[in-house]
C-alpha cells in the first residue's frame, strides 16, 4: 500500500525542513566579513592561477573534426557485419562492396596525413 | 501505460522547435550549430520512431546517413567558424556584418 | 540478388572516380598548385558528358534497390551539371592564379559538389537526394569561403552554412514526416502509396509536404528563404558565384520537380498555391531587389533569385510545356550565367575585382569582344529576343497560360520589364558612361577565353536554333508526368 510509505515521506520532509530552516536562520542572524581570502573558491586550498576559460590550441579543433569523421564511418561498418555471414553465401560482392568504401576513407586518411593534419607539431 | 509511438513524435517536434527556436534567437555561431544538430537528432529521433512503428528499417537506415552528413557537416562548420574567428576574433553573427542587404 | 547494371550507374561512377583521381594526385604531389588536377578533371568532366550523351533516349529504369533512375530527364540535367562545372573549370584556371588561391582541393570539391548534384538529378529515394544535397552543400561552403584569409568570403561561407544547414533541418523533418506517413522513402512508392490512399495520417503528409517545400525552397533561393543568396554570392569567389548559380541551382530544381511532380503530383491540388505564392514573391522581389544594387555580384545575385522565380511559374504549371519549358531555362541560364561571370572575373584585376557597375564605364570600347559577349548575356538574361533567355522564358509564360495560371504570368512578365532596367544599365554603362581613370589591361588565359567564347555561342545557338534542344528537354517529362 501506498500508506505505508507515510513515514519515509514525513521523515524526508522534515529533514529538508531542518536543513533549510538551519541554512535560513545563519543566512538571516550571522555576521557577515568578507575578505579577498574568504570569497576565493578554495578558502584553505591551493592559490588559483588565472581563468579556467582560457583559450586551447586549435590543435584540438583539428584532432576533434578528424576524430568525429572517422569515428562516425563505423554505424555503416556495425550493420554490414550482422548481415555479412547470410549474405557472403550469394557471393563475394558483399566484401568487395566494404573494401570499396574502406578504401575510400583509407584515401582520405592518406591526404590527412599528406598534409600534414596528423603532427601536432 | 506503455510509451507509445506518438510519445515520441511529440518528444521530437519539441526538441526540434527547441533547436529552431535557439537558432532564431542565439548569436554565437557556435551555439547556433549546437540548435541545429538538435533539430537534426530530433528528426533522428521521429525516423527511429517510424521505423519501429511500422516495423521496418529503411528509417534507421536513414538515421545512419544523417548521422554521417551531420558528423560531416560539424567538421566543415567548425572549420569554417575557426577560419571567421582568426580573422575577426569574434563569432557573433550580429557583428559579423560586412555584407549588408 | 547482387545483379547491377551498371549503366545507371555510369554517369556519375565517372565523376566519382575522378573524385578519387584528383585526391591520389594530391597525395602523391601534396605541393601541386592545381594545374593537373584542372585538365584531369576537365578531361573526366568531357567523358562524363559523352557517357550521359551515350546513354540518352533509351527507355527509362531504375536501379541498385531502387535508389537511382535513369531517365532522360537524370541526363539532361547531367548535362546541364557537367557544362556548368567543366565552363567553371575553365574560368578558374587563370582566376586561381590571380588571386593566388592556386590549390587542387579546388577542383577536388568542385568535383565532389558536380557527383551531389548528378545524384539529385537521378535520385530515386528520397534518401539518395538527401546526401546529394549534402554532398554538394558541403563541398559548397567549402568553396564559398575558399579565400580564407579574406573576410567577405569567410562571412559568406558561414552564414551560408548556418543558414543552409537550418534548412536542411526542415528538409529532414519533411521526409520523415513523409515517411512516416507512407511507410517509405522510395518516390515511386511513395508515389504508389499516395494513389491509392494507403496514407496513415493525411495532415502529417501534408506537413512533411509542407516541410520539404520549405527545405527546397532554401536551396534554390526562392523568396521568403532567398536571405542567404545575396550575402553568399557577394562574399564567395567570383568563379565560384557563377559555379553556384548555374549547377546546384539546375541540381536543386531537378530534385524540387521530380519530387513535387512525379511523386507527390495527385496532391497538386495541395501544393500548387503555395508554390504560386512563392514564384509570384520571388519574381517580384528578385526584380526589385536587383534594382538597386550598385555591385554586380549582387546585382545578378538578386537576378538569380528572380530567375528561380520564373522556373517556380514552371512547376505550379505542371504540365509538360512548362517542365519541359522549365528544363530548358535552366540549361539557358547556366550558359549565359557563367558566361556573365567570366566576363566579371576577366575585368578585375589582382587585389581589385572591379565590382562596381559604374566601373564598366568605357568597357564597351576598350575590350570590344568582352563588351560584345557582356551585352549578349545581359540581353539574354533580360529575356529579350533573340538570345537563350527569352526562349525559354517564353516556353515557360506559354505554359502557365496553357494551365490557366494568367495573373501569374502576367506578373511574371512585368517582372521581366522591370529586369530590363538593370540589366540594360550594365550596358548602357558599358557603351554610354564616359571612362573613369586610365585604361587597364586585361589579361585573360586561354581557358577563359575558351569558356567565354563557349557561354556566348551556347547563349546565341540556344536562342536562335532551339528546337532540337527543345526537343531534347521534351523527351525529359514523360519521366515525370
Amino acid at each position: 500500500m501506498l500508506s505505508d510509505y507515510l513515514p519515509i515521506v514525513l521523515l524526508l520532509v522534515i529533514a529538508a525542513g531542518f536543513a533549510a530552516v538551519n541554512l535560513g536562520i545563519t543566512h538571516l542572524v550571522g555576521p557577515r566579513k568578507p575578505n579577498p581570502v574568504k570569497l576565493s573558491p578554495y578558502e584553505s586550498g591551493v592559490p588559483n592561477i588565472g581563468d579556467a576559460r582560457l583559450r586551447f590550441s586549435v590543435k584540438f579543433y583539428l584532432v576533434a573534426m578528424l576524430f568525429i569523421i572517422f569515428d562516425i564511418e563505423v554505424v555503416f561498418l556495425y550493420p554490414w557485419a550482422v548481415v555479412f555471414k547470410d549474405l557472403l553465401a550469394q557471393g563475394t560482392f558483399v566484401f568487395t562492396e566494404m573494401v570499396v568504401f574502406l578504401g575510400v576513407l583509407v584515401l582520405g586518411l592518406a591526404y590527412v596525413w599528406r598534409k600534414g593534419g596528423l603532427e601536432w607539431d | 501505460m506503455a510509451v507509445a509511438t506518438s510519445h515520441y513524435l511529440i518528444l521530437s517536434a519539441i526538441l526540434f522547435s527547441i533547436g529552431v527556436a535557439g537558432v532564431l534567437t542565439r548569436r554565437n555561431a557556435i551555439v547556433i550549430f549546437m540548435c541545429i544538430e538538435l533539430m537534426l537528432n530530433a528528426v533522428n529521433l521521429a525516423f527511429v520512431a517510424f521505423a519501429r512503428h511500422l516495423g521496418q528499417a529503411d528509417g534507421q537506415v536513414f538515421v545512419f546517413f544523417v548521422m554521417a552528413v551531420a558528423a560531416a557537416e560539424v567538421a566543415v562548420g567548425l572549420a569554417i567558424i575557426i577560419a571567421v574567428f582568426r580573422n575577426r576574433e569574434t563569432v557573433d553573427v550580429a557583428e559579423v556584418n560586412l555584407l549588408k542587404w | 540478388m547482387f545483379e547491377i547494371d551498371w549503366n545507371i550507374l555510369l554517369p556519375s561512377l565517372v565523376v566519382a572516380g575522378l573524385v578519387l583521381v584528383v585526391l591520389c594526385v594530391d597525395i602523391i604531389r601534396p605541393d601541386n598548385k592545381g594545374g593537373v588536377s584542372g585538365y584531369l578533371s576537365l578531361l573526366g568532366v568531357g567523358v562524363a558528358i559523352w557517357v550521359s550523351l551515350s546513354l540518352w533516349g533509351r527507355s527509362p529504369t531504375h536501379g541498385l534497390g531502387g535508389m537511382l533512375f535513369l531517365d532522360n530527364y537524370a541526363l539532361f540535367f547531367n548535362l546541364i551539371i557537367l557544362a556548368g562545372t567543366g565552363l567553371t573549370i575553365f574560368v578558374s584556371t587563370g582566376f586561381l592564379e590571380r588571386e593566388e588561391g592556386g590549390r587542387s582541393e579546388y577542383y577536388l570539391l568542385i568535383l565532389a559538389a558536380t557527383l551531389g548534384m548528378m545524384l539529385m538529378a537521378a535520385g530515386a529515394d528520397l534518401i539518395v537526394i538527401f546526401l546529394g544535397i549534402e554532398l554538394m552543400s558541403i563541398a559548397l561552403y567549402i568553396l564559398v569561403g575558399f579565400f580564407r584569409r579574406r573576410t567577405d568570403s569567410n562571412e559568406g561561407s558561414m552564414k551560408y552554412l548556418l543558414l543552409g544547414a537550418f534548412a536542411t533541418g526542415f528538409l529532414l523533418y519533411g521526409i520523415a514526416l513523409v515517411y512516416g506517413s507512407t511507410g517509405t522513402t522510395n518516390l515511386r512508392e511513395i508515389e504508389l502509396a499516395v494513389a491509392q490512399g494507403r496514407v496513415y495520417t493525411h495532415p502529417m503528409l501534408l506537413g512533411g509536404v509542407a516541410l520539404l517545400i520549405v527545405g527546397f525552397a532554401f536551396k534554390v533561393s526562392a523568396v521568403p528563404f532567398h536571405m542567404w543568396a545575396p550575402d553568399v554570392y557577394q562574399g564567395a569567389p567570383t568563379a565560384i558565384t557563377g559555379f553556384m548559380s548555374a549547377g546546384p541551382k539546375a541540381a536543386a530544381f531537378a530534385a524540387f520537380f521530380r519530387v513535387m511532380v512525379a511523386s507527390l503530383g495527385d496532391l497538386s491540388g495541395d501544393w500548387s498555391g503555395a508554390i504560386w505564392m512563392l514564384a509570384a514573391l520571388t519574381m517580384t522581389v528578385g526584380n526589385l531587389g536587383a534594382l538597386s544594387q550598385r555591385n554586380i555580384k549582387r546585382m545578378l545575385a538578386y537576378s538569380s533569385v528572380a530567375h528561380a522565380g520564373y522556373v517556380l511559374v514552371a512547376l505550379v504549371a505542371a504540365n509538360e510545356r512548362g517542365i519541359a519549358g522549365g528544363v530548358f531555362y535552366l540549361l539557358a541560364y547556366a550558359f549565359m550565367n557563367i558566361g556573365a561571370f567570366a566576363v566579371i572575373v576577366a575585368l578585375g584585376r589582382k587585389g581589385d575585382e572591379n565590382l562596381e557597375i559604374s566601373g564598366y564605364a568605357g568597357v564597351g570600347f576598350r575590350h570590344p569582344g568582352i563588351g560584345l559577349a557582356m551585352t549578349l548575356f545581359m540581353v539574354s538574361l533580360a529575356g529579350l529576343p533573340p538570345t537563350a533567355g527569352f526562349f525559354g522564358k517564353f516556353q515557360i509564360f506559354s505554359a502557365a497560360v496553357e494551365a490557366g495560371y494568367i495573373w501569374l504570368t502576367v506578373i511574371g512578365v512585368l517582372n521581366s520589364l522591370v529586369s530590363v532596367y538593370f540589366y540594360l544599365g550594365v550596358v548602357v554603362s558599358m557603351y554610354m558612361r564616359q571612362p573613369v581613370g586610365q585604361a587597364h589591361a586585361v589579361s585573360m588565359t586561354p581557358f577563359a577565353r575558351v569558356a567565354l567564347l563557349t557561354a556566348s555561342l551556347g547563349t546565341l545557338y540556344i536562342g536562335l536554333a532551339p528546337t532540337s534542344l527543345l526537343q531534347m528537354a521534351r523527351q525529359t517529362v514523360s519521366a515525370l508526368l
